[in-house]
């Protein structure tokens, strides 16, 4: 692995990212947006609302990073440039890491944005440090990019890789506690969504929205930082140099 | 390189049969075959990145796809494999880096395939043909000793075309061994040596004129007929 070939993946990639002004605007539009939307249609109960507010702001990044990541990651292989690459003297890891800090930095800046917007402009009131929403959306913009990755392995085509968002992110919405607290979820349920990435995300936002920052939010940090290499090691296994 | 009974399998079907080759350093070999005769899978083969069931592949003395081959051989695919999104000039400079090319060398692989005054444009907007320039340029940066390229001539206008046959030969006289596959038969009379593949076997190894006079045939693609039909 080479900082040299790392950087100058990272700075490709943003490169990339900068030329596409439309998709940068919805990525940093678009979840303030809907942070202000959601404000307003809880407008009744203000109280259900700041149970979800903090974690929202630190999940929208997990979502969008994930769809990006799948779909430039896809294009990356069907244009033959990740076949090029892998016949150059460039380490796989080289790769994943160029990608995990240009979008690690897209996320934090979505993340950023969006806290502001949230916390500030629209006053919305969290119990806990606001750096700490910004530091788990970053985190979990990783997470997101690292899913992304390694479920592109599995698209052939864009098509399937925008299909993946419902099929495995979705579910992990469902069953994560956003919508249903988890202890109220059937046996089976619970079990299923202990082994998701998406729980312990959403458990540590919601344990700042409380600013219950104990032993169990130390817990969900780690969980979520060995899902990030767990699906960069995963995803650097299909990146095959040598292909049927 | 040398390959030895290589037997490639796609999707269950036998690509390769058996093919047994070695090429010359410091020549330009042709590899010519219609589409569909497994030039592109003995190429990746060759590249080492290609899954093979059989056989060996040693180039320019090691096993095919090691890893101290990256930086000796370039691999210009059939598709032009660059950034659509990156202009010209940030693609080689992506691509220099990975290499740990000089910088230096951007403006020299630029001017061998006269991409110039498209350096400031975003590839995606370049036509097919300037495309495939570009990835070719990408393909020199590390100053290779091996250069695989893959249909490159294709929907080239014929000045362009004769540029970069002349460029080819200029490579190979400065050592470089350049191994280029065509399925236009007039563009055989180009190579030093040729290599002539059908149905995943090779029918013929030899320089063209060799090939014209064994055939008594008056054109390569005469003389490709007749020992299609031999074999």
């Amino acid at each position: 692995m080479s900082a040299r070939v790392t950087l100058a993946t990272a700075w490709r990639v943003a490169a990339q990212l900068r030329r596409d002004r439309r998709t940068l605007l919805l990525v940093f539009v678009v979840p303030p947006a809907l942070v202000a939307l959601l404000k307003y249609a809880f407008n009744e109960q203000p109280q259900s609302f700041e149970r979800v507010a903090a974690p929202l702001v630190g999940l929208f990044p997990l979502v969008l990073m994930f769809l990006i990541t799948s779909i430039a990651m896809l294009r990356e292989r069907t244009t033959g440039t990740l076949e090029r690459l892998m016949s150059m003297p460039l380490a796989k890891l080289d790769l994943l890491a160029g990608y995990g800090l240009a979008f690690a930095a897209v996320g934090a800046a979505q993340g950023a944005i969006t806290a502001a917007i949230a916390f500030g402009l629209l006053g919305i009131e969290t119990a806990g440090p606001v750096w700490a929403v910004i530091a788990l959306a970053i985190a979990n913009a990783i997470v997101g990019m690292a899913l992304g990755l390694l479920l592109s392995a599995f698209a052939r085509s864009e098509f399937q890789a925008v299909q993946f968002m419902p099929a495995f992110i979705l579910p992990q919405l469902l069953l994560g506690g956003l919508f249903v607290p988890r202890e109220r979820m059937p046996q089976v349920l619970q079990t299923v969504s202990d082994a998701l990435p998406f729980t312990y995300a959403y458990e540590a936002l919601s344990k700042v929205a409380a600013d219950e920052i104990d032993g169990r939010f130390w817990l969900d940090v780690v969980v979520i930082c060995a899902c990030i290499v767990l699906a960069l090691v995963l995803g650097a296994a299909t990146l095959g140099r040598r292909t049927a | 390189m040398i390959a030895e009974n290589l037997d490639v399998r796609r999707g269950g079907k036998p690509v390769l049969r058996g093919i047994s080759l070695t090429i010359a350093r410091g020549a330009v070999t042709g590899l010519l075959g219609p589409s569909g005769s497994g030039k592109t899978t003995l190429i990746r083969a060759i590249v080492g990145v290609q899954i093979v069931h059989d056989g060996d592949v040693t180039v320019l003395g090691r096993p095919a796809g090691s890893p101290d081959l990256r930086r000796r051989v370039a691999y210009v695919t059939q598709a032009p494999s660059i950034y659509g999104d990156l202009t010209v000039r940030e693609n080689l400079r992506y691509f220099a880096r990975v290499m740990a090319a000089p910088a230096a060398r951007i403006e020299q692989v630029i001017a061998t395939v006269g991409l110039r005054q498209e350096l400031d444009r975003v590839a995606g907007t370049l036509s097919g043909g300037e495309r495939s320039r570009a990835s070719l340029a990408v393909a020199l940066l590390g100053e290779p000793e091996l250069l695989v390229l893959d249909e490159p001539t294709v929907g080239l206008d014929p000045v362009l075309r004769q540029g970069l046959w002349a460029t080819f030969h200029e490579l190979a006289t400065r050592g470089v061994t350049l191994l280029v596959s065509t399925h236009v038969m007039d563009e055989a009379s180009h190579c030093d040596d040729l290599v002539l593949m059908r149905e995943g076997r090779i029918v013929a190894t030899d320089p063209p004129e060799q090939l014209l006079q064994q055939t008594g045939s008056e054109d390569l693609e005469q003389a490709f007929i007749m020992l299609a039909q031999r074999a």
